[in-house]
């Protein structure tokens, strides 16, 4: 966007210095209609820092891809009350549904992830009644099933495994937890993995199986060493609660297994495309282009930058410095143009109306000069006489819209320095660009007007 | 050597263990680095944790990633002393092992086992239990003389969506150890994280999602008998206009804008001059502000309905640097004497 802009006024002689750093090689575009339509685009995967808009975006991009007339769903995870309400969703039932007031051919439908009951229903799925009630009754699950560290993340996995598999959909889009490491949901399956190929989960089931005849094979003098240990550690009552879960679980575990390893390969699949999401920040560029990493190193298919919030100016070619020398040469009073060529016209303009230079524009003008030439009373001999109206002087107005306006430049230079470092490291990351909106979004219009701007950006 | 009563920052002082926490990007790393420089006052020392493997103090302070190892990071103003530690859950573990059991091969065959990976990552609220556990640990430790080693710990927590959670596992864990040594510690954590030594403050900016997650935040913190500090609102911007001038200047008083531009030396006021032609954008600029600033407005009453104690620290233009953080330490220190 400030690109165009900018481009725009150049043609503008005398006034070409501007203070944007002068843009690196700028990052491809990242084609998001394209990615949207293509039929072969199964997953969307919306990854990112804690804060950047990540919901948002996965929201905006369902509602896109629904009215150019693709049948979505859009998981959730923890999505912020309104942009709940707004989707229809804010009651949990773990289950997709349909969002009303979207237009075109196609469907949108979300949900929110309840991770105790995606979990519920694992267990219920896999295991015989009885057992599944032993499970679901054990201490120990209830605390890992209620969202520590990592449940959330394998369950969002899970969930979306599911969504694959039910195919009701051509298009998924999800949202990730928001990690304290942030591709934790990458990691869970395999983490989950490696812990039930470990030794250690033979050690915790050997006491378990002791009375029974099969566990004494497992039951050496090490191990036994080992759940003393453990005993000592945990209390006795834990440790007998852990057993008695991964007993009950032990049938169970192949299946999960299975299912993690699947959703990983889904991950890898051309039909999953991952879409890191940031603001400008140092912060979240640093954390983005560690995903951006991350995901080359587990081969999982990126689509893709989406920077949100990205400040532009239709005046940058009015650099901080200069706006602010001008804002204090208003606050004081004393104006002495620096450019003697701008005496002239100033004394003109206020004499004389504006058609008599521009004879062209005299028609569009009409309404302005009358303006002016009622409220100026006098040429501006002293400069903050002029029509002192509401207790404050145009001056002070002007000053205040020239400081915004430095600010605003200064928010920009700082932008493009954090995106300068990102592309540097990552040039060939396509990005797409959300510029702000002055407030938050929660409602379908809102995601509308976002999904205008990623495919726009 | 060191102060003896704290009579500043108001009653913040009172808490040894303040806990930084603040939706996803509303800078509480810088934030808890900031309140760990303003307490180390008067030749005080604090101790500033992170407990989330990111290194954002690390970063903060442009130095290498920290190990897991208390070292002096910043000078405050006045000969004070932040020292920082990045907590790992790991280490944490087979320190604890050592320590309290004298486990030192014990805890590596552990490892080797997958056990010590398994209670850091999969065992429900052991992860959390060692981070705040290990925090506490640092509250308590006296030296030699029987004086606390750190005036005061500082902790960058995890997010307002989960900190209560973080803060309040220790129960939980209590609840499904019933007796032993986790119980035990999980309780002795509790009973250092449920007194007045403990504050938990919450970081917003003025927005309406983070403000929601505060208010949120602060009514789980309550329920579970949480101690809340203070809300600090981040990133606050100046207010340049108000809404008058403003409407003022996009309407009647729009050629006088375009000839005080001009009076500036930024070109002509005619239609089509420089000066005129930067009148709109902006105005539009102008005007995107003033809708801001009625927003924060809506979101400052809603913060003040929370009756909290609140802090505002100003938006540093130039984005966050050493400089940044010292400036804002002091911020904290005024507001905190006012109090």
């Amino acid at each position: 966007m400030t690109a165009g802009v900018s481009a725009g006024m150049t043609v503008s002689a005398g006034m070409t210095e501007s203070t944007a750093a002068p843009a690196m090689d700028t990052p491809p575009r990242l084609a998001v209609d394209a990615l949207l339509d293509d039929p072969g685009t199964r997953i969307i995967v919306c990854c990112g820092a804690g804060g950047v808009g990540k919901t948002t975006t996965a929201a905006a991009l369902g509602v896109r891809a629904a009215e150019r007339g693709r049948k979505v769903v859009v998981l959730t995870i923890d999505p912020a009350r309104r942009l709940a309400q707004s989707l229809g969703i804010d009651s949990l039932d773990n289950t997709p549904r349909q969002v009303a007031g979207v237009a075109g051919g196609g469907e949108l439908h979300a949900m929110m992830l309840d991770m105790k009951r995606t979990f519920d229903e694992i267990v219920e799925a896999h295991a015989d009644a009885e057992r599944a009630r032993a499970i679901l009754d054990n201490p120990f699950y209830q605390s890992l099933s209620a969202g520590f560290a990592g449940t959330q993340e394998y369950m969002a996995m899970e969930k979306l495994g599911q969504l694959r598999a039910r195919d009701d959909w051509d298009l998924i889009v999800v949202d990730t937890p928001p990690s304290r490491s942030a591709l934790d949901f990458l990691d869970a399956p395999t983490r989950l993995g490696s812990f039930l190929d470990g030794k250690f989960i033979r050690v915790l089931m050997a006491p378990a199986k002791v009375g029974g005849r099969a566990g004494m094979k497992f039951l050496n003098v090490g191990m036994s060493m080992m759940t003393g240990t453990l005993s000592k550690l945990m209390g006795a009552s834990l440790l007998k609660d852990v057993q008695t879960f991964v007993a009950a679980m032990d049938t169970m575990f192949g299946g999960f297994r299975t299912r993690a390893d699947a959703t990983y390969r889904l991950l890898q699949a051309p039909g999953t495309a991952f879409l890191v999401v940031a603001a400008p920040e140092a912060d979240a560029l640093r954390e983005a282009a560690y995903f951006v990493e991350r995901l080359a190193a587990d081969r999982m298919p990126l689509a893709g930058l989406v920077l949100n919030r990205v400040h532009g100016s239709g005046a940058d070619q009015l650099s901080a410095e200069r706006a602010l020398a001008a804002a204090e040469n208003l606050e004081e009073g004393g104006i002495v143009d620096q450019e003697s060529g701008k005496a002239g016209l100033r004394d003109s303009d206020a004499a004389t109306p504006p058609l008599a230079e521009e004879p062209t524009r005299a028609d569009e003008n009409a309404t302005v000069t009358a303006t002016a030439t009622v409220t100026v009373t006098e040429p501006d001999e002293g400069a903050t006489d002029e029509g002192v109206t509401d207790g404050i002087t145009a001056d002070e107005i002007t000053a205040g819209l020239l400081r915004l306006h430095a600010e605003r430049m200064q928010v920009i230079a700082r932008e493009q320095r954090n995106r300068d470092r990102f592309t540097s490291l990552h040039p060939e990351v396509a990005v797409a660009e959300v510029a702000a909106l002055p407030g938050d979004v929660h409602d379908l219009a809102g995601l509308r007007a976002i999904g205008v701007r990623l495919a726009t950006g | 050597m060191r102060a003896p009563e704290a009579e500043w920052l108001g009653s913040l002082a009172v808490s040894r263990l303040q806990v930084v926490s603040g939706k996803g990007g509303t800078g509480k790393t810088t934030v808890a680095a900031a309140l760990a420089l303003a307490l180390a006052r008067e030749g005080r020392r604090t101790l500033l944790v992170e407990v989330e493997g990111r290194q954002g103090i690390a970063q903060l302070f442009g130095t290498e990633a920290l190990p897991y190892e208390e070292r002096k990071i910043a000078v405050a103003p006045g000969g004070g002393e932040v020292f920082a530690l990045a907590i790992d859950a790991e280490r944490a573990l087979l320190d604890y092992l050592q320590m309290f059991y004298k486990l030192g091969s014990a805890g590596r065959a552990l490892k080797k086992l997958g056990a010590i990976d398994f209670a850091t990552t999969i065992a429900p609220g052991l992860r959390d239990v060692l981070l705040t556990g290990k925090a506490c640990e640092a509250v308590r430790r006296k030296d030699k003389a029987g004086r606390f080693v750190y005036d005061h710990v500082v902790m960058d927590a995890p997010p307002t969506g989960r900190i209560t959670r973080f803060l309040n596992v220790n129960d939980e864990v209590a609840g499904l150890a019933r007796f032993g040594p986790i119980h035990n510690q999980a309780q002795a954590v509790m009973s250092v994280l449920k007194s007045p030594q403990t504050a938990v403050h919450l970081v917003t900016l003025l927005e309406e999602m983070p403000v929601q997650e505060t208010a949120d935040g602060i009514e789980e913190l309550v329920a579970a008998g949480l101690p809340v500090g203070r809300v600090v609102v981040n990133m606050v911007r100046p207010h340049h206009l108000d809404e008058e001038a403003l409407r003022a200047a996009a309407g009647e008083r729009r050629a006088e804008v375009a000839r005080a531009l001009s009076r500036a030396g930024l070109g002509g006021a005619r239609r089509g001059g420089l000066a005129e032609r930067l009148v709109e954008p902006l105005l539009t600029q102008a005007a995107e502000h003033a809708g801001r600033v009625e927003l924060e407005r809506e979101q400052r009453g809603v913060l003040e309905g929370l009756g909290l104690p609140t802090y505002e620290l100003p938006l540093l233009g130039a984005g966050m640097d050493l400089a940044g953080l010292y400036e804002l330490a002091t911020e904290l220190r005024k507001q905190g004497d006012e109090e």
